[in-house]
Protein backbone atom coordinates (compact mmCIF):
# COMPACT_ATOMS: atom_id res chain seq x y z
CA UNK A 1 0.00 0.00 0.00
CA UNK A 2 2.84 2.14 0.07
CA UNK A 3 5.85 2.45 -1.85
CA UNK A 4 4.01 2.92 -5.37
CA UNK A 5 2.56 6.52 -4.14
CA UNK A 6 6.26 8.18 -3.66
CA UNK A 7 7.12 8.57 -7.25
CA UNK A 8 4.37 11.42 -7.24
CA UNK A 9 6.67 13.61 -4.87
CA UNK A 10 9.71 13.94 -7.81
CA UNK A 11 7.53 15.29 -10.38
CA UNK A 12 8.19 19.17 -8.70
CA UNK A 13 11.53 19.74 -8.20
CA UNK A 14 12.99 20.45 -11.42
CA UNK A 15 10.78 22.86 -12.44
CA UNK A 16 10.43 24.14 -8.94
CA UNK A 17 14.05 25.28 -9.40
CA UNK A 18 13.77 26.99 -12.74
CA UNK A 19 10.19 28.71 -11.70
CA UNK A 20 12.30 29.78 -8.80
CA UNK A 21 14.67 31.09 -10.18
CA UNK A 22 12.77 33.48 -12.65
CA UNK A 23 10.75 34.49 -9.58
CA UNK A 24 14.50 35.63 -8.14
CA UNK A 25 15.89 37.02 -11.15
CA UNK A 26 12.77 39.21 -11.67
CA UNK A 27 13.16 40.96 -7.77
CA UNK A 28 16.67 41.00 -8.45
CA UNK A 29 15.77 43.08 -11.98
CA UNK A 30 13.50 45.08 -10.21
CA UNK A 31 15.80 45.97 -7.44
CA UNK A 32 18.05 47.07 -9.95
CA UNK A 33 16.24 49.56 -12.20
CA UNK A 34 13.91 50.63 -9.05
CA UNK A 35 16.52 53.66 -8.30
CA UNK A 36 15.75 55.43 -11.80
CA UNK A 37 11.99 55.01 -10.88
CA UNK A 38 11.57 55.59 -7.16
CA UNK A 39 13.86 58.03 -5.37
CA UNK A 40 16.63 56.22 -3.76
CA UNK A 41 16.79 57.14 -0.18
CA UNK A 42 13.77 55.76 0.07
CA UNK A 43 14.60 52.86 -1.20
CA UNK A 44 17.83 52.41 0.64
CA UNK A 45 15.88 53.29 3.81
CA UNK A 46 13.40 50.46 2.97
CA UNK A 47 16.10 48.08 2.12
CA UNK A 48 18.09 48.99 5.54
CA UNK A 49 14.87 47.85 7.48
CA UNK A 50 14.46 45.21 5.00
CA UNK A 51 17.97 43.62 6.11
CA UNK A 52 16.93 44.15 9.82
CA UNK A 53 13.45 42.72 9.67
CA UNK A 54 15.26 39.48 7.74
CA UNK A 55 17.86 39.00 10.23
CA UNK A 56 14.59 39.56 13.16
CA UNK A 57 12.63 37.00 11.41
CA UNK A 58 15.23 33.98 11.84
CA UNK A 59 14.76 34.35 15.26
CA UNK A 60 11.20 34.78 15.40
CA UNK A 61 10.15 33.03 12.27
CA UNK A 62 12.40 29.92 12.49
CA UNK A 63 13.56 29.64 16.16
CA UNK A 64 10.07 31.06 17.78
CA UNK A 65 11.89 33.29 19.74
CA UNK A 66 10.44 37.03 20.10
CA UNK A 67 13.18 39.52 20.74
CA UNK A 68 11.97 42.67 21.72
CA UNK A 69 15.74 44.29 22.02
CA UNK A 70 17.05 44.25 18.46
CA UNK A 71 17.27 47.60 18.30
CA UNK A 72 20.80 47.72 20.19
CA UNK A 73 22.22 45.60 17.77
CA UNK A 74 20.75 48.20 14.89
CA UNK A 75 21.63 51.12 16.73
CA UNK A 76 24.95 50.32 18.26
CA UNK A 77 26.17 48.69 15.11
CA UNK A 78 25.02 52.10 13.28
CA UNK A 79 27.62 54.30 16.10
CA UNK A 80 30.44 51.61 15.80
CA UNK A 81 30.31 52.11 11.66
CA UNK A 82 29.69 55.60 12.22
CA UNK A 83 32.14 56.43 14.28
CA UNK A 84 34.75 53.86 12.14
CA UNK A 85 34.21 55.83 8.94
CA UNK A 86 34.18 59.47 10.61
CA UNK A 87 36.90 59.25 13.28
CA UNK A 88 39.41 56.59 11.83
CA UNK A 89 38.49 56.87 8.39
CA UNK A 90 37.94 53.37 7.61
CA UNK A 91 36.85 52.60 4.25
CA UNK A 92 32.74 51.70 4.27
CA UNK A 93 33.21 47.81 3.71
CA UNK A 94 35.67 47.68 6.57
CA UNK A 95 33.20 49.88 8.49
CA UNK A 96 30.22 48.05 8.14
CA UNK A 97 32.11 44.48 8.89
CA UNK A 98 32.88 45.58 12.06
CA UNK A 99 29.52 47.22 12.77
CA UNK A 100 28.51 43.43 12.35
CA UNK A 101 31.17 42.16 14.22
CA UNK A 102 30.39 44.30 17.26
CA UNK A 103 26.53 43.03 16.39
CA UNK A 104 27.88 39.02 16.44
CA UNK A 105 29.69 40.06 20.00
CA UNK A 106 27.30 41.83 21.70
CA UNK A 107 24.32 38.94 20.57
CA UNK A 108 26.54 36.32 22.17
CA UNK A 109 26.45 37.89 25.04
CA UNK A 110 22.96 39.04 24.85
CA UNK A 111 21.68 35.49 23.62
CA UNK A 112 23.58 33.92 26.42
CA UNK A 113 21.55 35.92 29.10
CA UNK A 114 18.20 35.50 27.26
CA UNK A 115 17.82 32.21 25.53
CA UNK A 116 17.55 29.95 28.73
CA UNK A 117 14.53 31.65 29.13
CA UNK A 118 10.77 30.99 27.38
CA UNK A 119 8.45 33.33 25.70
CA UNK A 120 7.54 36.29 27.57
CA UNK A 121 10.67 35.68 30.20
CA UNK A 122 13.02 36.19 26.78
CA UNK A 123 11.07 38.73 25.19
CA UNK A 124 12.02 41.18 28.23
CA UNK A 125 15.33 39.86 29.50
CA UNK A 126 16.13 41.62 25.69
CA UNK A 127 13.97 44.41 26.44
CA UNK A 128 15.41 45.37 29.58
CA UNK A 129 19.52 44.61 27.71
CA UNK A 130 18.62 47.26 25.19
CA UNK A 131 16.82 49.45 27.36
CA UNK A 132 20.68 49.03 28.96
CA UNK A 133 22.47 49.68 25.63
CA UNK A 134 20.58 52.40 25.06
CA UNK A 135 21.01 54.59 28.49
CA UNK A 136 25.00 54.03 27.24
CA UNK A 137 24.54 55.19 24.03
CA UNK A 138 22.42 57.92 25.74
CA UNK A 139 25.74 58.53 28.23
CA UNK A 140 28.93 57.62 25.80
CA UNK A 141 30.99 60.10 24.99
CA UNK A 142 31.48 59.37 21.47
CA UNK A 143 28.24 58.80 20.70
CA UNK A 144 27.20 62.79 21.04
CA UNK A 145 24.35 62.30 23.08
CA UNK A 146 21.05 63.55 21.36
CA UNK A 147 22.78 64.99 18.31
CA UNK A 148 24.20 61.37 17.38
CA UNK A 149 27.31 61.24 15.05
CA UNK A 150 26.60 63.62 12.19
CA UNK A 151 28.21 63.79 9.04
CA UNK A 152 29.45 60.61 8.66
CA UNK A 153 31.41 60.19 5.16
CA UNK A 154 30.12 57.60 3.20
CA UNK A 155 33.66 57.32 1.86
CA UNK A 156 35.19 55.33 -1.09
CA UNK A 157 34.51 51.34 -1.54
CA UNK A 158 37.16 49.19 -1.19
CA UNK A 159 39.04 52.80 -1.79
CA UNK A 160 37.79 53.30 -5.17
CA UNK A 161 34.28 53.62 -5.61
CA UNK A 162 32.55 56.41 -4.62
CA UNK A 163 29.30 56.30 -2.49
CA UNK A 164 28.66 60.02 -1.87
CA UNK A 165 27.23 59.36 -5.84
CA UNK A 166 23.35 58.36 -4.77
CA UNK A 167 23.47 55.24 -7.65
CA UNK A 168 26.77 53.78 -6.21
CA UNK A 169 25.39 53.86 -2.72
CA UNK A 170 22.18 52.30 -3.90
CA UNK A 171 24.08 49.32 -5.76
CA UNK A 172 26.40 49.02 -2.74
CA UNK A 173 23.08 49.07 -0.10
CA UNK A 174 21.42 46.30 -2.68
CA UNK A 175 24.47 44.44 -3.04
CA UNK A 176 24.52 44.29 0.93
CA UNK A 177 21.01 43.27 1.15
CA UNK A 178 20.87 40.88 -1.87
CA UNK A 179 24.16 38.86 -0.24
CA UNK A 180 22.59 38.75 3.36
CA UNK A 181 19.13 37.75 2.65
CA UNK A 182 20.53 34.80 -0.12
CA UNK A 183 23.05 34.52 3.30
CA UNK A 184 19.47 34.03 5.62
CA UNK A 185 17.62 31.88 2.84
CA UNK A 186 20.74 28.88 3.02
CA UNK A 187 20.57 29.25 6.82
CA UNK A 188 16.76 28.86 6.77
CA UNK A 189 17.69 25.79 4.21
CA UNK A 190 20.70 23.75 6.19
CA UNK A 191 20.91 21.17 8.20
CA UNK A 192 21.40 23.71 11.09
CA UNK A 193 18.21 25.58 10.01
CA UNK A 194 15.78 22.02 9.91
CA UNK A 195 17.00 21.36 13.59
CA UNK A 196 15.72 25.12 14.08
CA UNK A 197 12.63 24.54 12.43
CA UNK A 198 12.24 21.27 14.69
CA UNK A 199 13.08 23.45 17.91
CA UNK A 200 10.40 26.04 17.09
CA UNK A 201 7.82 23.34 16.04
CA UNK A 202 8.20 21.32 19.46
CA UNK A 203 11.42 22.02 21.84
CA UNK A 204 10.91 18.78 24.14
CA UNK A 205 10.85 16.95 21.13
CA UNK A 206 14.07 18.24 19.68
CA UNK A 207 15.69 17.49 23.26
CA UNK A 208 14.88 14.04 23.33
CA UNK A 209 15.95 13.48 19.95
CA UNK A 210 19.30 14.52 21.73
CA UNK A 211 19.38 17.85 20.38
CA UNK A 212 21.33 20.41 22.90
CA UNK A 213 18.82 22.85 21.40
CA UNK A 214 20.53 26.11 23.97
CA UNK A 215 23.35 25.82 21.63
CA UNK A 216 21.23 26.10 18.41
CA UNK A 217 19.35 28.85 19.37
CA UNK A 218 22.39 30.96 20.13
CA UNK A 219 24.33 30.77 16.68
CA UNK A 220 20.50 31.88 15.32
CA UNK A 221 20.55 34.83 17.87
CA UNK A 222 24.39 35.46 17.11
CA UNK A 223 23.47 35.38 13.33
CA UNK A 224 20.89 37.48 13.72
CA UNK A 225 22.24 39.83 15.99
CA UNK A 226 25.24 40.27 13.42
CA UNK A 227 22.65 40.84 10.30
CA UNK A 228 20.43 43.52 12.23
CA UNK A 229 24.16 45.10 12.88
CA UNK A 230 24.59 45.15 9.18
CA UNK A 231 21.61 46.69 8.68
CA UNK A 232 22.11 49.57 11.33
CA UNK A 233 25.62 49.88 9.97
CA UNK A 234 24.86 50.02 6.26
CA UNK A 235 21.95 52.44 7.54
CA UNK A 236 24.16 54.93 9.31
CA UNK A 237 25.98 55.20 5.96
CA UNK A 238 23.13 55.96 3.71
CA UNK A 239 22.25 58.74 5.81
CA UNK A 240 25.42 60.01 7.07
CA UNK A 241 23.97 59.26 10.96
CA UNK A 242 23.66 57.36 13.89
CA UNK A 243 21.41 58.78 16.68
CA UNK A 244 19.80 57.88 19.51
CA UNK A 245 16.13 56.68 17.13
CA UNK A 246 18.06 53.51 16.58
CA UNK A 247 19.23 52.25 19.59
CA UNK A 248 15.32 53.17 20.56
CA UNK A 249 12.80 50.66 21.91
CA UNK A 250 10.49 52.06 19.21
CA UNK A 251 13.15 50.57 17.03
CA UNK A 252 12.89 47.41 18.19
CA UNK A 253 8.49 47.41 18.39
CA UNK A 254 9.35 48.67 14.21
CA UNK A 255 11.08 45.45 13.63
CA UNK A 256 8.84 43.39 15.28
CA UNK A 257 5.93 45.37 13.27
CA UNK A 258 7.37 45.15 9.91
CA UNK A 259 8.19 41.40 10.00
CA UNK A 260 4.78 40.47 11.71
CA UNK A 261 3.16 42.90 8.70
CA UNK A 262 4.85 41.34 5.75
CA UNK A 263 4.89 37.40 6.81
CA UNK A 264 6.85 35.73 9.44
CA UNK A 265 8.67 32.78 8.67
CA UNK A 266 8.93 33.97 5.01
CA UNK A 267 12.08 34.80 2.77
CA UNK A 268 10.66 38.02 1.57
CA UNK A 269 8.26 38.59 3.97
CA UNK A 270 10.08 40.85 5.71
CA UNK A 271 11.24 43.20 3.18
CA UNK A 272 7.11 43.22 1.87
CA UNK A 273 6.38 44.53 5.49
CA UNK A 274 9.28 46.92 5.96
CA UNK A 275 8.40 48.59 2.55
CA UNK A 276 4.67 49.35 3.88
CA UNK A 277 5.86 50.53 7.03
CA UNK A 278 8.49 52.82 5.94
CA UNK A 279 6.02 54.04 3.10
CA UNK A 280 3.55 54.89 5.58
CA UNK A 281 5.79 56.54 8.07
CA UNK A 282 7.03 58.99 4.48
CA UNK A 283 3.72 59.50 2.78
CA UNK A 284 1.93 60.13 5.83
CA UNK A 285 4.66 61.82 7.88
CA UNK A 286 3.01 65.19 7.37
CA UNK A 287 0.83 63.78 9.99
CA UNK A 288 3.07 64.32 12.75
CA UNK A 289 2.48 61.59 15.24
CA UNK A 290 -0.91 60.47 13.71
CA UNK A 291 1.38 58.20 11.97
CA UNK A 292 1.74 55.95 15.18
CA UNK A 293 -1.95 55.77 15.07
CA UNK A 294 -2.23 54.40 11.56
CA UNK A 295 0.14 52.45 11.47
CA UNK A 296 -1.59 50.70 14.71
CA UNK A 297 -5.15 51.03 12.45
CA UNK A 298 -3.11 49.25 9.37
CA UNK A 299 -1.48 46.56 11.95
CA UNK A 300 -4.71 45.64 13.86
CA UNK A 301 -6.49 45.51 10.39
CA UNK A 302 -3.65 43.47 8.95
CA UNK A 303 -3.56 40.97 11.82
CA UNK A 304 -7.82 40.54 11.92
CA UNK A 305 -7.74 39.88 8.23
CA UNK A 306 -4.33 37.84 7.00
CA UNK A 307 -2.55 36.81 9.96
CA UNK A 308 -0.29 35.24 7.80
CA UNK A 309 1.14 38.69 6.86
CA UNK A 310 1.31 39.99 3.30
CA UNK A 311 3.57 37.17 1.87
CA UNK A 312 2.23 34.69 4.11
CA UNK A 313 -1.00 35.30 2.14
CA UNK A 314 0.41 34.86 -0.70
CA UNK A 315 2.34 32.03 -0.11
CA UNK A 316 0.46 29.06 -1.01
CA UNK A 317 -0.64 30.53 -4.19
CA UNK A 318 3.03 30.99 -5.16
CA UNK A 319 4.28 27.25 -4.05
CA UNK A 320 1.52 25.62 -6.29
CA UNK A 321 3.42 27.06 -8.91
CA UNK A 322 6.97 26.18 -7.57
CA UNK A 323 8.15 29.22 -6.01
CA UNK A 324 9.35 29.44 -2.34
CA UNK A 325 8.76 33.48 -0.97
CA UNK B 1 23.68 -9.33 37.98
CA UNK B 2 22.65 -5.83 37.87
CA UNK B 3 23.52 -5.97 33.87
CA UNK B 4 19.98 -7.48 33.34
CA UNK B 5 18.15 -4.18 34.44
CA UNK B 6 19.01 -1.39 31.41
CA UNK B 7 17.05 0.87 33.77
CA UNK B 8 16.87 0.91 37.47
CA UNK B 9 15.81 3.72 40.04
CA UNK B 10 15.77 4.08 43.79
CA UNK B 11 13.81 5.66 45.68
CA UNK B 12 12.39 8.00 42.80
CA UNK B 13 10.15 10.26 44.46
CA UNK B 14 9.05 14.02 42.60
CA UNK B 15 6.99 16.50 44.62
CA UNK B 16 5.30 19.78 43.32
CA UNK B 17 4.74 22.44 45.99
CA UNK B 18 4.18 19.67 48.62
CA UNK B 19 1.99 17.70 46.81
CA UNK B 20 3.90 14.47 45.86
CA UNK B 21 3.31 12.62 42.45
CA UNK B 22 6.23 10.52 42.75
CA UNK B 23 6.64 8.73 45.72
CA UNK B 24 9.48 6.35 46.28
CA UNK B 25 9.56 4.14 42.72
CA UNK B 26 11.55 1.46 42.86
CA UNK B 27 11.97 0.67 39.12
CA UNK B 28 14.02 -2.29 37.55
CA UNK B 29 13.60 -2.52 33.86
CA UNK B 30 14.80 -5.86 32.10
CA UNK B 31 17.05 -5.42 29.25
CA UNK B 32 15.09 -6.89 26.21
CA UNK B 33 11.71 -6.69 27.94
CA UNK B 34 8.56 -4.59 27.21
CA UNK B 35 7.39 -3.18 30.75
CA UNK B 36 4.00 -1.65 31.12
CA UNK B 37 3.55 1.23 33.47
CA UNK B 38 -0.70 1.36 34.42
CA UNK B 39 -2.35 3.28 36.96
CA UNK B 40 -5.33 5.42 36.96
CA UNK B 41 -5.16 9.10 35.71
CA UNK B 42 -2.99 10.93 37.73
CA UNK B 43 -1.43 8.01 39.17
CA UNK B 44 2.04 10.04 37.82
CA UNK B 45 2.96 7.53 35.10
CA UNK B 46 3.79 10.38 32.97
CA UNK B 47 5.89 12.35 36.04
CA UNK B 48 7.77 9.11 36.21
CA UNK B 49 8.75 9.24 32.20
CA UNK B 50 10.16 13.18 32.87
CA UNK B 51 11.96 12.38 36.14
CA UNK B 52 13.89 9.01 34.23
CA UNK B 53 14.57 10.72 31.19
CA UNK B 54 15.71 14.18 32.73
CA UNK B 55 13.36 16.15 31.62
CA UNK B 56 12.13 17.40 35.60
CA UNK B 57 14.17 17.73 38.34
CA UNK B 58 14.16 14.71 40.57
CA UNK B 59 13.05 15.64 44.35
CA UNK B 60 14.78 12.71 45.71
CA UNK B 61 16.30 9.10 44.34
CA UNK B 62 19.18 7.86 41.68
CA UNK B 63 18.50 6.61 38.16
CA UNK B 64 20.95 4.45 36.84
CA UNK B 65 21.17 3.43 32.87
CA UNK B 66 22.81 0.65 32.01
CA UNK B 67 24.59 1.11 35.66
CA UNK B 68 25.50 4.24 35.37
CA UNK B 69 23.75 7.11 37.53
CA UNK B 70 22.31 9.44 35.21
CA UNK B 71 20.51 11.58 37.92
CA UNK B 72 22.22 14.52 36.94
CA UNK B 73 22.60 14.30 33.14
CA UNK B 74 20.98 16.92 31.06
CA UNK B 75 17.86 15.34 29.17
CA UNK B 76 19.42 15.85 25.60
CA UNK B 77 22.86 13.62 27.01
CA UNK B 78 20.27 11.20 27.64
CA UNK B 79 19.30 10.43 23.95
CA UNK B 80 22.85 10.41 23.44
CA UNK B 81 23.00 7.57 25.57
CA UNK B 82 20.39 5.72 23.74
CA UNK B 83 17.07 6.34 25.64
CA UNK B 84 14.81 8.15 23.38
CA UNK B 85 10.91 9.07 24.89
CA UNK B 86 7.82 9.58 23.19
CA UNK B 87 5.23 12.05 24.73
CA UNK B 88 1.82 11.40 26.00
CA UNK B 89 0.70 14.43 23.49
CA UNK B 90 1.43 13.56 20.00
CA UNK B 91 5.13 15.22 19.64
CA UNK B 92 5.53 15.76 15.56
CA UNK B 93 7.41 18.70 13.85
CA UNK B 94 4.35 20.28 12.40
CA UNK B 95 5.82 22.34 9.61
CA UNK B 96 8.41 19.98 8.66
CA UNK B 97 6.91 17.18 6.61
CA UNK B 98 6.80 13.24 7.33
CA UNK B 99 10.23 12.60 5.52
CA UNK B 100 11.80 15.44 7.44
CA UNK B 101 10.45 14.62 11.09
CA UNK B 102 12.79 11.40 10.57
CA UNK B 103 15.43 12.99 8.95
CA UNK B 104 16.03 15.67 12.07
CA UNK B 105 16.22 12.26 14.22
CA UNK B 106 18.59 10.87 11.92
CA UNK B 107 20.64 13.75 10.74
CA UNK B 108 22.75 14.15 14.05
CA UNK B 109 25.14 11.40 13.20
CA UNK B 110 25.71 13.08 10.06
CA UNK B 111 27.90 15.68 12.09
CA UNK B 112 26.54 18.54 10.10
CA UNK B 113 24.04 20.15 12.10
CA UNK B 114 25.57 23.03 13.27
CA UNK B 115 26.75 23.86 9.85
CA UNK B 116 24.22 26.19 8.81
CA UNK B 117 26.16 27.43 5.45
CA UNK B 118 25.75 23.96 3.21
CA UNK B 119 22.83 23.28 1.48
CA UNK B 120 19.68 20.86 3.12
CA UNK B 121 20.23 19.20 -0.17
CA UNK B 122 23.11 17.14 1.83
CA UNK B 123 20.68 15.60 4.20
CA UNK B 124 19.63 13.75 0.80
CA UNK B 125 21.56 10.90 1.35
CA UNK B 126 19.22 10.13 4.48
CA UNK B 127 16.70 10.19 2.60
CA UNK B 128 16.52 5.92 1.61
CA UNK B 129 16.75 5.47 5.44
CA UNK B 130 13.85 7.55 6.37
CA UNK B 131 11.75 5.96 3.66
CA UNK B 132 12.19 2.89 5.13
CA UNK B 133 11.27 3.83 8.48
CA UNK B 134 8.01 5.44 7.57
CA UNK B 135 7.06 2.03 5.61
CA UNK B 136 7.70 0.32 8.19
CA UNK B 137 5.35 2.51 10.71
CA UNK B 138 3.16 2.75 7.21
CA UNK B 139 3.11 6.40 6.56
CA UNK B 140 5.35 6.23 3.45
CA UNK B 141 2.52 7.84 1.74
CA UNK B 142 2.43 10.64 3.73
CA UNK B 143 6.38 11.24 2.82
CA UNK B 144 5.80 14.79 1.65
CA UNK B 145 3.04 16.12 3.71
CA UNK B 146 3.55 18.28 6.18
CA UNK B 147 3.22 16.45 10.06
CA UNK B 148 0.79 18.84 11.10
CA UNK B 149 -1.69 17.40 8.72
CA UNK B 150 -1.68 14.12 9.65
CA UNK B 151 -4.58 12.55 11.56
CA UNK B 152 -3.83 11.32 15.12
CA UNK B 153 -3.07 7.78 14.54
CA UNK B 154 -0.85 8.90 11.62
CA UNK B 155 1.04 11.46 14.02
CA UNK B 156 1.55 8.81 16.47
CA UNK B 157 3.13 6.70 14.11
CA UNK B 158 5.29 9.39 12.47
CA UNK B 159 6.46 9.79 16.11
CA UNK B 160 7.36 6.44 16.24
CA UNK B 161 9.43 6.03 13.61
CA UNK B 162 10.78 9.30 14.63
CA UNK B 163 11.77 7.72 17.80
CA UNK B 164 13.29 4.42 15.98
CA UNK B 165 15.34 6.42 13.71
CA UNK B 166 17.68 7.02 16.78
CA UNK B 167 18.01 3.34 17.23
CA UNK B 168 17.69 3.95 20.74
CA UNK B 169 18.77 0.68 22.92
CA UNK B 170 15.59 2.21 25.48
CA UNK B 171 12.25 3.24 24.44
CA UNK B 172 9.57 5.19 26.54
CA UNK B 173 6.62 5.45 25.31
CA UNK B 174 4.20 7.36 26.79
CA UNK B 175 0.43 6.44 25.62
CA UNK B 176 1.67 5.31 22.02
CA UNK B 177 -1.91 4.51 21.18
CA UNK B 178 -4.36 6.95 22.58
CA UNK B 179 -7.06 8.23 20.42
CA UNK B 180 -6.18 5.48 17.37
CA UNK B 181 -8.45 3.09 16.13
CA UNK B 182 -8.50 -0.37 16.32
CA UNK B 183 -6.47 -1.09 12.86
CA UNK B 184 -3.94 1.47 13.89
CA UNK B 185 -3.69 0.16 17.52
CA UNK B 186 -3.14 -3.48 16.33
CA UNK B 187 -0.67 -2.44 13.82
CA UNK B 188 1.20 -0.50 16.24
CA UNK B 189 1.56 -3.42 18.84
CA UNK B 190 2.27 -5.62 16.47
CA UNK B 191 5.05 -2.89 15.50
CA UNK B 192 5.82 -2.40 19.39
CA UNK B 193 6.49 -6.50 19.60
CA UNK B 194 8.78 -6.48 16.45
CA UNK B 195 11.08 -3.58 17.34
CA UNK B 196 11.26 -5.02 20.68
CA UNK B 197 13.36 -7.91 19.45
CA UNK B 198 16.86 -6.13 20.24
CA UNK B 199 15.46 -3.20 22.29
CA UNK B 200 13.48 -2.67 25.56
CA UNK B 201 10.59 -0.59 26.03
CA UNK B 202 8.76 0.78 28.84
CA UNK B 203 5.48 1.75 28.42
CA UNK B 204 2.44 3.92 29.76
CA UNK B 205 -0.76 2.02 27.99
CA UNK B 206 -4.55 2.23 29.14
CA UNK B 207 -5.69 -0.23 26.54
CA UNK B 208 -5.13 -3.21 28.66
CA UNK B 209 -5.55 -5.88 26.29
CA UNK B 210 -2.87 -4.10 24.25
CA UNK B 211 -0.74 -4.29 27.93
CA UNK B 212 -2.01 -7.59 28.44
CA UNK B 213 -0.71 -8.87 25.46
CA UNK B 214 2.71 -7.10 24.72
CA UNK B 215 4.03 -6.98 28.18
CA UNK B 216 6.80 -9.12 29.93
CA UNK B 217 6.12 -6.95 33.35
CA UNK B 218 3.68 -5.00 34.29
CA UNK B 219 4.23 -2.31 37.07
CA UNK B 220 0.79 -0.73 38.78
CA UNK B 221 1.50 2.97 40.12
CA UNK B 222 -1.31 4.66 42.13
CA UNK B 223 -1.11 7.96 43.71
CA UNK B 224 2.88 8.02 43.17
CA UNK B 225 3.21 4.70 44.65
CA UNK B 226 4.12 1.04 43.42
CA UNK B 227 0.71 -0.67 43.98
CA UNK B 228 2.28 -4.03 42.46
CA UNK B 229 4.65 -5.52 40.31
CA UNK B 230 4.66 -8.82 38.02
CA UNK B 231 3.47 -10.45 34.82
CA UNK B 232 -0.43 -9.80 33.85
CA UNK B 233 -1.27 -12.72 35.26
CA UNK B 234 0.01 -12.29 38.83
CA UNK B 235 -1.06 -8.52 38.24
CA UNK B 236 -4.73 -9.18 36.84
CA UNK B 237 -5.45 -12.01 39.66
CA UNK B 238 -4.17 -9.14 43.00
CA UNK B 239 -7.53 -7.79 44.83
CA UNK B 240 -5.88 -4.59 45.77
CA UNK B 241 -5.44 -3.78 42.03
CA UNK B 242 -8.44 -5.01 40.48
CA UNK B 243 -10.32 -2.48 43.84
CA UNK B 244 -8.25 0.00 43.26
CA UNK B 245 -7.95 0.63 39.81
CA UNK B 246 -9.34 -1.97 36.96
CA UNK B 247 -12.38 -2.71 38.49
CA UNK B 248 -14.49 -5.15 36.94
CA UNK B 249 -12.10 -5.03 33.67
CA UNK B 250 -9.13 -7.07 34.69
CA UNK B 251 -9.60 -10.70 35.69
CA UNK B 252 -12.02 -11.31 32.43
CA UNK B 253 -9.24 -11.00 29.97
CA UNK B 254 -6.39 -13.15 31.23
N1 LIG C 1 4.41 20.26 36.44
C1 LIG C 1 3.53 19.90 37.38
N2 LIG C 1 3.22 20.73 38.40
C2 LIG C 1 2.34 20.35 39.35
N3 LIG C 1 1.71 19.18 39.37
C3 LIG C 1 1.97 18.31 38.39
C4 LIG C 1 2.88 18.61 37.34
N4 LIG C 1 2.94 17.56 36.49
C5 LIG C 1 2.10 16.64 37.00
N5 LIG C 1 1.52 17.07 38.14
C6 LIG C 1 0.56 16.32 38.96
O1 LIG C 1 1.14 15.10 39.28
C7 LIG C 1 0.18 14.06 39.24
C8 LIG C 1 0.66 12.98 38.31
O2 LIG C 1 0.57 13.45 36.98
P1 LIG C 1 1.01 12.55 35.75
O3 LIG C 1 0.85 13.40 34.53
O4 LIG C 1 2.32 11.98 36.00
O5 LIG C 1 -0.11 11.45 35.75
P2 LIG C 1 -0.32 10.24 34.75
O6 LIG C 1 -0.23 9.00 35.54
O7 LIG C 1 0.54 10.36 33.58
O8 LIG C 1 -1.85 10.49 34.35
P3 LIG C 1 -2.58 10.30 32.93
O9 LIG C 1 -3.01 8.88 32.85
O10 LIG C 1 -3.76 11.22 33.06
O11 LIG C 1 -1.63 10.71 31.88
C9 LIG C 1 -1.12 14.70 38.81
O12 LIG C 1 -1.91 14.92 39.95
C10 LIG C 1 -0.69 16.00 38.19
O13 LIG C 1 -1.69 16.98 38.40
MG1 LIG D 1 0.31 10.65 31.60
Amino acid sequence: MTTNSVTSSATGPNKGVSRQAIFVGILLAVGLIAPFAVYPVFLMKGLCFALFAAAFNLLLGYVGLLSFGHAMFFGWSAYITAHAAKEWGLTPEIAVLLGTFCAAGMGAVVGWLAIRRQGIYFAMITLALAQLMYFVALQAPFTHGEDGIQGVPRGHLFGVIDLSDTLNMYYFVFGVFALALFFLYRVVNSPFGQVLKAIRDNEPRAISLGYQVDRYKLIAFIISAALSGTAGSVKSLVFQLASLTDVHWHASGEVVLMTLLGGVGTIFGPTAGAYLVVTIQNYFATLGSWVTIIQGVIFVICVLAFRAGIVGVLRPFLKKRGIEA
Amino acid sequence: MADDYIVETKNLTKEFKGFVAVSDVNLKVKRHTIHALIGPNGAGKTTCFNLITKFLPLSRGTILLNGRDITNTAPADIAQLGMVRSFQISAVFGHLTALENVRVALQRKLGTSFHFWKSDTSLAELNDRAEQLLEDVGVLEYRDIPAGELSYGRKRALEIATTLALEPEMLLLDEPMAGMGTEDVARTAELIRRVSKDRTILMVEHNLSVVADLSDTITVLKLGKVLAEGPYSEISQNPEVIEAYMGHGVGSHA
